[in-house]
């Protein structure tokens, strides 16, 4: 690493680590940010692209390593902090009150004065100029937010920033919540920020748009940075391979043989979020489905637990057409679903571990009578997923997450499912409960069930699975089998072209 | 008025109340009229008007808890409390109103500050802080006082009695408050920030909003507004009661003519122009039952009807717009 600072970098970022919990999620990483320059930050779900931003926003602060702004050593306690030293970010989500003008949105905590109140006509006279300033006249000061398209919002996101004289702009993946055809705004006021000399760190998954807009790309993984390169140097499938391209850390039950028959039978089922597909879940099989985030992979998971059903196609459950539309339907007919959220779906943290994995079958199979029969056979179940817990009794806030999991799975296998949903089964759990968990995905399947995996990791993803859809903007984009490469999988997941060579 | 609602009036739940105002006088007029009464007449505008008042003063002060997204529930029994401590310090002698007045709006003050601090320094839950100081000032008034006491000057009565034209002092007294928080909440910093803290705690915070100061602040006003509303009934009474904010049932009711002023109660969406709306709604049909003679528990069940129905229409019409997105 080259310790000389340069003197053009408006903010340069050296050496930065973070852990969480003893984790590390960050370690070692520099990035520098010139002005002017779109700096494009990619990587896989997880590789440390949104903690690296949270740092430089001031919302984390990092364990090592040092941030300059300008040359001069910074220490952003806080997101104000970061403001005052001219740096702005523009979250996924938009931090704005839809109910408030666009004037009062973009100088909440600074309105001007004018004689003891508010100067209104100051006040919108600047947001104007703002607007005028970025090629937004089609917004007005006085609008509401809430009238606003996504892509206007976002307009007023970045003058809010821009207000507060941001030279350094954070774009955490802008494009996500916007059309096609409002990406194209955003390209252009992106290039109108460029011209005036401001520099931007651009994060996003879509590779084609780091390609259209950035001067260099910063490939992380894993929480280290791989690589940086100049963007006309760069070619899609070299940083595709630098995004990937490791060694299984982790050794995975063997795969099963041939899937059995069908279970799950989809066909054109879609809603809302999930367009039409096709698709089967057989017994004894492991289907892994990768994507990125938001790519619907959830939304899949949630329409066949019935909780946000289907509204179109068919879904034959075991030869007899079947429809979800609730939950409680879905248990009723086999269906399990560990969700991704643990702790804010999937538990309740204030409950005891018995409690937490009687809750499906108390809730589904009401019985007056025989309930400590069923408890017996559920304390059975917490051994036998080799639940660690003080006791039945503890409450489920203070078990580690892989323990966690494991009672979210024994309530489920209270209920003898024979289609599992699994939703990022080992999201924040120590490796070696990831191996159990695993060990028991796997035994199920064996046993006869049908089980679908959503997973970001892809080692995990291609580890565990017998069959692997990927998907992308809310459709399968693809199928591959279990002995894909990761490559495969993220240009599927990304829409790169790519020979498939596996 | 902002010069988008000159070219564009639109009738949302914040003006909707004026529009359902306008509707009840007329159809209530007609009830009345038929009913061989006059819902106009001086007498019955008088104490409609005057009716009003007080609740609308502790409603103005409720307008911005609610705004904050919080609540005061303590409000009834700082107007019991401060109605006495008014009488008692007055003690029948002019001199002493002046001093009088004073201590209502420091013990008042006082009392929104704890609630502030103990909403936002020890986070408890507006619903429970409030409650909790409304019930502790409720024991200190049922141990030390069986009824009414101390005793209002004549000069001070004035407030509660007088009247320019058909118009109570009293009620310009409430539409002067009201005005007052028209400007802090639409022209003042601290009302912008009130309303981005009801709005988005988070968002407000992150724009660097002193939030806690904010909602301490607002609770602090709330509370005063009561001890104005305390200081007008123990006028109106000629003496302190211990019980007269309780029975006047001014929490809930200051609550629901906010809300029929179409704020919402998780904050950040409201104003005094719906709260006036909404108080003088409440106030109409309290007259108009008054003039018919109806059966008060009949008269309940209706005002129960017309808060939970505007809240509905609020709502549902909320939900429209959504989806015409």
């Amino acid at each position: 690493m080259d310790s000389t600072e340069p003197p053009e970098a408006l903010l340069a970022m050296r050496g930065v680590g973070k852990s969480f919990y003893g984790v590390p999620v960050l370690s070692d990483v520099d990035v520098d940010l010139k002005p002017g320059e779109v700096h494009a930050v990619v990587g896989e779900n997880g590789a440390g692209k949104s903690t690296l931003m949270k740092i430089a926003s001031g919302v984390y602060q990092p364990d090592a390593g040092t941030l300059h702004v300008d040359g001069q050593p910074v220490a952003l306690h806080n997101p104000r902090a970061a403001q005052a030293a001219g740096i702005g970010i523009i979250h996924q989500e938009f931090n704005l009150l839809p109910e408030r003008t666009v004037a009062e949105n973009v100088f909440l905590g600074r309105e001007p004065m004018r004689r003891g109140l508010v100067d209104r006509r100051t006040m919108r006279a600047r947001t104007k100029e703002l607007l005028a300033s970025v090629g937004a006249e089609s917004v007005q000061p006085t609008d509401r937010v809430r009238q606003l398209g996504i892509a206007q919002q976002q307009v007023v996101e970045i003058v809010k920033a821009l207000s507060l004289d941001a030279r350094i702009l954070i774009m955490d993946e802008p494009t996500a919540a916007l059309a096609d055809h409002e990406v194209e705004l955003l390209y252009a006021l992106v290039r109108r920020l460029q011209a005036r000399g401001i520099g931007i760190l651009y994060v996003s998954h879509r590779l084609a748009e780091v390609f259209d807009l950035s001067d260099r790309i910063t490939v992380l993984k894993d929480g280290r940075r791989v690589t940086t390169l100049d963007t006309r140097d760069a070619t899609p499938e070299a940083l595709v391979r630098h995004m990937v391209g490791r060694e299984l850390a982790t050794y995975y039950p063997p795969k099963a043989g041939a899937g059995g028959t069908a279970l799950v039978t989809l066909t054109g089922a879609g809603n809302a979020r999930v367009r039409p597909l096709d698709l089967e879940l057989r017994a004894g099989e492991v289907l892994g489905v990768g994507g990125l985030q938001g790519s619907g992979r959830s939304a899949l998971a949630r329409a066949l637990f019935g909780v946000e059903p289907f509204t179109t196609g068919r879904m034959v459950l075991d030869g007899k057409p079947v429809r979800p539309r609730s939950p409680r339907q879905a248990v009723r007919n086999g269906i399990a679903y560990v969700t991704e959220d643990r702790k804010a779906d999937g538990l309740a943290l204030s409950q005891s571990v018995l409690d937490n994995a009687l809750l499906a079958s108390r809730a589904v199979r009401p019985r007056w009578f025989g309930g400590g029969a069923r408890t017996t056979g559920v304390r059975a179940l917490l051994d036998a997923v080799e639940v660690h817990a003080a006791g039945p009794d503890q409450e489920v806030r203070y078990l580690s997450g892989g323990n966690q999991q494991k009672v979210v799975l024994a309530r489920w296998l209270a209920m003898a499912p024979r289609v599992l949903l699994f939703d990022e089964p080992t999201r924040g759990i120590d490796v070696g409960a990831k191996a159990a968990i695993h060990e028991l995905i796997r035994d199920l399947a064996g046993k006869g069930a049908a089980v679908l995996m959503i997973s970001s990791e892809l080692p995990e993803l291609l580890g565990m699975s017998d069959r692997i859809v990927v998907m992308r903007d809310g459709t399968l984009a693809g199928e591959l089998p279990g002995s894909a490469s990761e490559e495969a999988v993220l240009s599927l997941a990304t829409g790169t072209p790519h020979e498939v060579t596996a | 008025m902002s010069t988008q609602a000159l070219t564009r009036p639109r009738i949302d739940s914040t003006n909707g109340v004026w529009l359902a105002l306008g509707v009840t006088l007329v159809v209530g007029g007609i009830l009345v009229a038929t009913d061989g009464g006059s819902l106009f007449s001086q007498n019955s505008t008088v104490s409609l008007l005057q009716r009003a008042a007080g609740l609308g003063i502790v409603a103005v002060g409720q307008t911005f808890c609610i705004l904050a997204g919080s609540l005061d529930l303590s409000v009834a029994y700082v107007i019991s409390l401060t109605s006495l401590i008014a009488a008692e310090t007055m003690a029948g002698s002019d001199g002493r109103v002046l001093p009088a007045v004073l201590a209502v709006l420091a013990v008042s003050a006082a009392i929104g500050l704890v609630n502030g601090l103990l909403i936002t320094k020890l986070r408890i839950n507006a619903f429970i802080a409030t409650l909790g100081v409304g019930l502790l000032i409720k024991g200190y008034l049922e141990q030390g006082y069986a009824g009414p006491a101390g005793a209002v000057p004549v000069s001070f009565q004035h407030l509660g009695y007088d009247r320019v034209g058909p118009v109570p002092v009293a009620f310009l007294l409430f539409i002067g408050v009201a005005a007052v928080a028209w400007v802090v909440i639409n022209r003042s910093r601290y009302g912008h920030h009130l309303i981005a803290t009801g709005g988005d705690l988070d968002v407000a915070r992150l724009s660097g909003v002193r939030t806690d100061l904010v909602l301490i602040r607002t609770h602090v006003i709330c509370s005063i507004c009561a001890g104005i509303a305390g200081l007008y009934l123990a006028s109106r009474l000629g003496a302190g009661a211990p019980r007269v904010g309780a029975e006047g049932g001014y929490d809930l009711e200051s609550i629901a003519a906010v809300v029929l002023g179409g704020a919402v109660l998780a904050g950040g969406k409201g104003g005094v122009a719906g709260t006036v709306g909404g108080v003088l709604l409440l106030a109409v049909i309290d007259g108009i039952f008054n003039q018919l003679a109806v059966d008060p528990f009949f008269k309940q069940v209706v005002r129960g009807v017309v808060i939970v129905a505007a809240v509905a229409i609020y709502a549902l019409r909320l939900r429209g717009r959504r989806a015409a997105r």
